[in-house]
């Protein structure tokens, strides 16, 4: 017998096509819309066509008489509903003000959309209708819109707050000041990161439908079933063991379904008053208002280095627009970027302030990156302008200040370990694939020509902080939950297998890659995995699906509930094969005794030999079944380099991508197809931030922007095709050697295409374009520059 | 998302979609393809009590050569109808390309020329190209039919001179006999918006020269409008005479301001994209 | 009420309608087709698009009874069978874009997919072959939030070629 390879499942690292598909692509998903329970209201809430007035009267009596309406209520009717607030997650500050927030307000209206009322009818028709007849007067009050305004305390928008400040939270670390004094050269810039809406393609929508045996079940497109479920049962007083919460097949999520909304306390509420199902469907426009935005911040910052390039400062003063409540997790996402600000750089001294502050706008919360998107802006932004006081390459500044590879594990001055990585490999790979000394070639042609479209160049070396997140760190810093994911696996009698992750996906493939990661630790067929998540009925324990978190916990925990799978396995293999334990080897599938290799049972021989369950260890159980609640040791640390080249017409202002290179480190990776998909789309939402995006309010608080004929989501028409490629450092912090990469694509691409912008235009003296970098605002910045009046 | 109730009356005939309208005055909307009218009624900025769907009537469908030499296109012909028409591709290819850069491909299979002219609205690709081309509203009332100008069409944002009991029957634009050229530069910020601004230019080229410009901009007032001081400067001149007389392309305009672009950033492209198109449209 | 007859993936039926009743909620909350998904309530996104009579619209800015005596095609009519799959394939029987989505990854959520391979069946027809920019174009009335579009563009041009009888992949 020739030697041979040994034979290998060898799931993991590659392409596994998605086992979600198939209902997906032949219109059978179960979207929370598609589910109508016999007897279901439609839910329309009324809601406040006015940023900021007094309540002054709700008359639903008209609205109640309506063909087809059941009952409507005001806030006062619901009031006794609530056992308390709305949550909000993170007490960032001994001091913040938590101001309550009711799924419907009775005493004044904080934003265009705060709910009234609502309206219950037997079809969606009667529903609409009858929200308009509705009756609500108020006395208007003025509106409050930004951040500047609003600190001035002049109009109130929690009047018992006394202070429309939120929390203010500082933070420095070195000898700030003496560094600043020092350095050669200070660059000052205030940068502005524009409100966003999230806008996954599905709404949101929710059913709650009291049980024949007691007790509700919630359906809703949320990320996050499990911390729904314990949320509403203390918001609405339901016992947690008789609340069901169900995460259908959700419709993309970015931030957006990563709360609990007023909707979903409101359904449930009502379906404990009536009995009878609860059905809600939010419009676009009108989740435009009622669900969450992201970003909204002005940032005044300084980076300071020495004049041969060499970073040693940075401060970043920040007043993050929160809104007119907090949601789950608003307090906290600016919170999310502070230890960010310093990125890939050996700082010497980093100050922080952040001052969140409350409008009469919509919420802000976790979008897409949370926070670091913010900060990774405001750093990869000013090393290029640095880079253009010092007439040095932008990329030969970050190489002077990066933390080099062999410097691994490194602390950084805001307190973490970045526990590997290689910025050199990604951005020599980069480099290499996108051609970057031939480009800048071509720039300096085209400004030398005079050409009236100009070529630039925009680098982002960026990393993030994600894989969210090791306990005993959110507990200290006030995050009322933890961090740790959990799995179980069920070995069936045949051998097949059932994962429950506690993660929730909504696009992301969990069950591809946690099939993949279950089928080789147990040396099992792929499709011999069937994974199962989102129903806390089945699912009794998780954290979800956010901030990068699912693969560098939950998929940790899938592989951790497989050792201990196998370690079962071992000893009933020893038993039945009358070996010592010690002497068991197992390898794909199969455990034998070493040195005599017939002498051998599958891991599908001891399933059913442990289900017949004649002949075990007397110390044991006869079950393989296993679980894992993983709690990391470390956040996770994705990096890479991203780089773009942007032609910019300068007459009209049209910005066109004309190449985008990502060179993505996600350390090991699970399933190359989906880890590109995650970078793809990450890009595309990033890129949405930097030319087209943005939620705009007028002075009196409407949002104008109020649909998709305003908002600009770009559709492939709008964007290039993105070069993506990736170098593999692990991480250190799991056995599985993986990082996040949901969010990595959006944080890095944002500053890539406004350096890109900003370069471009450099020559006729601009130093930055607000973003998005519309056509109007490149004009507007070329204007300027040049001493028009734009 | 859900429009306001409504009473549905289905037309047969243009006589039978006028006496509806007659009927019910005011209150009645024409139904077209509804790719203007629909959106505006799913958000209750528009709830008429009677909508008459005229989507049915064959007699204002398809393309045909009139007695006077001219094409006539039947209002409620599709965008996709029009783009594909090979009179209209032969005779009047601009209005093909115009059409084909109107909204989406789900949009153009749906929505009709007539639909999205009688809307009015000055954001919309095609009243500056009917514009341009002198082309003509055959419209159809109680009193039998009527051709309006399409320069007197336009009235004012959203507002046209049909009259309430009227119906757009047909549009008729001219055949282009002789050495045409033209471009539509559509200004937008992401590729299914409304244009920011658009022109079109249209050129006529006699040895060298332009023997006749005609230039029509789109979302630079309440209605759409012909930039005249650009083609009387260009009348009998050659192309090098392009970018001085497009700087001309703002006069007279009111260009409105909105989230996308200021007034004066509107004109300053009005002029960029003047140029541009009549470069294209003369070379 | 209005008396409609609509014939969908292939089965004819007939009902009474409100005349403001939407195509896309007549599909979803009358026929339970639910399939086809609503995204926005403006005609941006094209999550809803359906065929009506063979070209591809957005069925929620078509009133049903605009579609009264039509043929309303909609992803789940694409697959020829079911595919639960002979020989078990679990794509035997889908339509080439659908099988092409899956293996380039053209979808995440999938929320919009339903609305992109109708619309890119309808671009298809009309261009076999078309040009990744050709594709890019053809697809601006569909939104995706997912994929960065990268993959749907490469899915729609992969169904491409075997809709043309070309070899695919290897």
């Amino acid at each position: 017998m020739t030697a041979t390879e040994a034979p290998t499942t060898g799931h993991v690292g590659q392409v596994r096509l998605r086992k979600e598909d198939a209902r997906l692509v032949t219109g059978r998903a179960t979207w929370t819309d598609n589910i109508t329970p016999a007897g279901c209201l439609y839910m329309m809430v009324v809601r406040s066509p006015m940023a900021h007035a007094t309540v002054t009267g709700v008359d639903v009596s008209v609205a109640t008489d309506a063909p087809g309406v059941v009952a409507a209520y005001t806030g006062a009717d619901l009031a006794d509903a609530w056992q308390t607030s709305l949550p909000s997650v993170w007490q960032v500050t001994p001091d913040v003000k938590e101001p309550p927030h009711y799924p419907l307000t009775q005493d004044k209206v904080r934003f265009v959309g705060d709910g009234v009322a609502v309206v219950l009818a037997t079809s969606r028709q009667a529903a609409v209708d009858a929200a308009e007849l509705v009756d609500v007067t108020y006395d208007p009050l003025p509106a409050v819109t930004d951040v500047a305004q609003a600190l001035k305390d002049e109009v109130l928008v929690h009047d018992d707050e006394g202070t429309n400040r939120c929390y203010s939270y500082h933070w420095d670390s070195g000898n700030v000041d003496e560094v600043f004094e020092q350095a050669d050269v200070v660059v000052e810039r205030r940068l502005i990161n524009q409100r966003l809406i999230p806008t996954a393609i599905e709404p949101r929508a929710v059913v709650a439908q009291p049980e024949p045996t007691g007790g509700y079940t919630v359906f809703s497109a949320t990320q996050i079933p499990h911390i729904l479920r314990i949320q509403l049962a203390i918001v609405c007083g339901v016992p947690e063991h008789q609340l069901r919460v169900v995460a259908p097949d959700v419709g993309g999520g970015f931030g957006s379904k990563l709360n609990i909304y007023a909707e979903e306390a409101l359904a449930l509420a009502l379906a404990q008053k009536l009995g009878q199902p609860i059905k809600w469907t939010e419009t676009r426009s009108e989740g435009y208002q009622a669900t969450i935005h992201g970003r909204d911040h002005i940032q005044d910052l300084a980076i300071a280095a020495t004049s041969d390039g060499r970073i040693v400062g940075f401060k970043a003063d920040i007043k993050a627009d929160l809104g007119a409540y907090l949601q789950l997790v608003t307090t906290g996402t600016p919170m999310l970027g502070a230890f960010m600000y310093p990125a890939i750089y050996k700082l010497e001294a980093h100050d922080l302030t952040i001052t969140g502050v409350f409008t009469t706008k919509t919420p802000t919360d976790a979008y897409r990156g949370a926070g670091r998107p913010e900060a990774t802006f405001a750093i990869e932004r000013m090393v290029d302008e640095l880079a253009a006081e010092l007439g040095m390459d932008p990329m030969e500044v970050r190489r002077k200040s990066w933390i080099a590879h062999e410097e691994f594990p490194y602390d950084t001055i805001t307190g973490l370990t970045y526990d590997s990585g290689n910025y050199e490999a990604a951005t020599d790979k980069a480099m290499a694939l996108f051609g970057y000394d031939e480009l800048r070639r071509e720039q300096q042609q085209r400004r030398d020509d005079g050409d009236t479209t100009q070529l630039g160049i925009g680098i982002s070396t960026f990393t993030e902080m994600c894989g969210l997140a090791p306990s005993r760190a959110l507990g200290s810093l006030n995050y009322r939950a933890g961090g740790w994911e959990h799995a179980t696996i069920r070995m069936l009698p045949t051998g097949k297998i059932q994962v429950i992750t506690g993660t929730s996906p909504h696009g992301q493939g969990h069950v591809t890659s946690w099939s993949q990661i279950a089928a080789d630790a147990l040396g099992l067929p792929y499709e011999d995995v069937e994974v199962l998540h989102g129903d806390t009925a089945i699912s009794h324990k998780g954290m979800d699906t956010y901030g990068s978190r699912s693969l560098a916990i939950g998929g940790y925990a899938v592989h951790e509930a497989a050792q201990k799978v196998i370690a079962k396995a071992k000893r009933f293999a020893a038993h039945l094969l009358e070996a010592s334990e010690d002497d068991i080897e197992f390898a794909d599938g199969t455990f034998s005794v070493r040195g005599s290799p017939d002498a051998a049972k599958t891991i599908q021989d001891i399933a059913l030999a442990v289900f017949a369950a004649h002949d075990y260890p007397e110390d044991m159980e006869p079950a393989l079944d296993a679980e894992a609640t993983i709690d990391p040791e470390n956040f996770s640390f994705p990096h890479g380099t991203h780089l773009c080249a942007a032609e910019v017409d300068t007459e009209t202002g049209r910005v066109t991508i004309r190449r985008y290179v990502a060179v993505d480190d996600v350390g090991k990776v699970i399933n190359p197809q989906i880890v590109e998909g995650q970078v793809h789309g990450g890009i595309a939402q990033g890129v949405g931030q930097a030319l087209y995006e943005e939620a705009v309010y007028d002075a009196d608080g409407n949002l104008t922007t109020g649909s998709l004929l305003d908002y600009h989501v770009p559709s492939a028409a709008d964007l290039p095709a993105f070069e993506t490629d990736r170098t593999e450092t692990p991480a250190t912090s799991n056995p599985l050697g993986v990082k996040g990469v949901g969010e990595a694509g959006t944080i890095a691409s944002t500053p890539a295409v406004v350096n890109a912008v900003v370069d471009a235009l450099r020559p006729m003296g601009v130093t930055d374009v607000r973003m998005p970098t519309s056509p109007q605002h490149v004009w507007e910045a070329i204007e300027a520059a040049q001493g028009g009046a734009a | 998302m859900i429009p306001a109730s409504f009473e549905y009356v289905r037309a047969g005939t243009i006589e039978e979609a006028v006496a509806a309208l007659r009927e019910h005055g005011d209150e009645a909307k024409l139904l077209a393809g509804g790719h203007s009218l629909l959106p505006l009624m799913k958000l209750r900025l528009a709830t008429p009590e009677v909508l008459v769907d005229i989507g049915r009537v064959d007699a204002m469908k398809g393309v045909c050569e009139t007695d006077d030499g001219r094409l006539a296109i039947g209002s409620m012909t599709t965008h996709q109808d029009v783009m594909d028409d090979p009179l209209v591709r032969e005779h009047c290819g601009v209005l093909a390309e115009v059409t084909a850069m109107v909204g989406d491909a789900q949009v153009r299979h749906r929505g009709t020329l007539g639909g999205a002219l009688a809307h009015g609205d000055a954001a919309s690709d095609l009243p500056a190209a009917i514009l341009a081309l002198d082309g003509t509203f055959t419209v159809e009332g109680p009193d039998g039919r009527r051709e309006i100008a399409a320069r007197d069409f336009f009235v004012d944002y959203l507002t046209t001179a049909l009259q309430d009991d009227e119906v757009v029957v047909e549009v008729r634009v001219p055949k282009l006999d002789g050495d045409w050229g033209w471009r539509y530069e559509k200004f937008s910020r992401v590729s299914q918006a409304w244009a920011i601004v658009g022109a079109l230019g249209l050129v006529k080229r006699t040895n060298g020269t332009i023997e006749e410009a005609r230039v029509g901009l789109t979302h630079m007032g309440a209605v759409p409008v012909r930039a005249s001081a650009v083609e009387d400067a260009l009348a009998g001149n050659g192309p090098d005479a392009i970018a001085d007389a497009a700087q001309h392309a703002a006069d007279g305009t009111d260009a409105p301001s909105d989230l996308n672009a200021t007034s004066a950033f509107r004109q300053h492209l009005a002029r960029v994209l003047t140029r541009r198109a009549l470069e294209a449209a003369a070379g | 009420m209005t008396n409609v007859q609509i014939t969908v993936d292939g089965t004819t039926y007939e009902d009474e309608v409100e005349p403001r009743l939407l195509l896309v909620q007549y599909l979803r909350d009358v026929l339970g087709k639910t399939g086809t998904n609503i995204g926005c309530d403006t005609s941006n996104c094209g999550a809803c698009t359906v065929h009506l009579d063979g070209r591809s619209v957005k069925s929620c800015t078509v009133l049903a009874v605009q579609a009264d005596g039509a043929t309303v095609d909609t992803i789940e009519g694409l697959a020829s069978t079911d595919g639960a799959g002979g020989d078990g394939d679990a794509t035997a029987g889908w339509h080439p874009l659908q099988r092409a989505f899956h293996t380039e990854h053209g979808l995440q959520c999938g929320y919009c997919t339903p609305g992109m391979i109708m619309a890119a069946a309808d671009l298809l027809r009309e261009n076999p072959d078309p040009s990744e920019e050709e594709v890019r174009h053809g697809l601006e009335g569909n939104l995706c939030r997912c994929t960065g579009y990268v993959n749907i563009v490469k899915a729609v041009r992969t169904a491409a070629a075997e809709l043309r009888g070309e070899e695919v992949g290897a």
